[in-house]
């Protein structure tokens, strides 16, 4: 499933979510990105997401897909947040179920990658010498780029 | 033709979105930035970083030799930096 929203979440009710009434799944991961109070050296007092809805939610949908005909996983979640937030605020949620850990573990880390070079969201961060745009890294592609194309 | 902007390419063009025309000779995406290039200032300024610029038509990423029919939703953006 795939959630973008403004609102914050709770990641031990979204597992619960995932969970409740079934007692098939023995393995669940989860990655929780914050946002860091440093760009550089600049101290950073906001960052903003802009992102594009009809392109985030297609994208998102076929990255989650991918990861289901990969591993075996008995159900998924990814929430990403958009709009202004803070250091230490929550950005974006994976969550994995699977039978066994491993399809859990890989999964989640191959939806991070993937979401981080292909889903249409962009950060701006505010800090004292003014507002910028964050760049895309090279090590996230590189990250990406480990699992294969499409 | 509706075309969308985002992130700086945004703010450089003072736009999020516009409705265009484009003539017959736009074929390809490669042909269409380089139409946008010839409106203007801010457009040239935006779209001069043209290994920077990412396009996506009807939501899908697509490259620059992707052909147009001029009917299409099509979105430009510097390279993402979500999660």
């Amino acid at each position: 499933m795939i959630r973008l929203q403004t609102e914050d979440f709770d990641v031990s009710a979204e597992v619960r979510g995932l969970t409740d009434g079934r007692t098939d799944v023995g393995a669940v991961v989860t990655f929780t990105g914050l946002v860091r109070d440093l760009a550089g050296d600049a101290a950073i007092s906001s960052m903003t997401l802009e992102h594009y809805p009809a392109m985030a939610e297609k994208e998102l949908s076929e990255i989650e897909a991918e990861a289901h005909r990969r591993w075996t996983l008995l159900d998924s979640l990814i929430i990403h947040r958009h709009g202004t937030l803070k250091p230490g605020d929550q950005i974006v949620l994976v969550v994995t179920a699977s039978a066994h850990r491993e399809d859990a573990f890989l999964a989640a880390q191959f939806l991070m990658d993937w979401l981080k070079t292909k889903a249409p969201f962009w950060k701006k961060e505010a800090t004292e010498a003014g507002d910028k745009w964050v760049a895309a890294r090279g090590e996230d592609d590189a990250a990406a780029d480990r699992w294969d194309k499409r | 033709m509706k075309i969308l902007y985002f992130a700086w390419l945004r703010e450089k063009i003072g736009l999020s979105e516009e409705s265009v025309e484009v003539p017959a000779s736009v074929q390809t995406v490669a042909d269409l930035l380089a139409w946008l290039e010839d409106r203007g200032d801010a457009y040239r300024q935006a779209l001069s970083e043209k290994g920077v610029v990412r396009v996506a038509v009807d939501q899908e990423h697509v490259e620059l030799d992707h052909p147009l029919t001029g009917h299409e939703e099509v979105a430009l953006f510097p390279p993402v930096t979500g999660g």
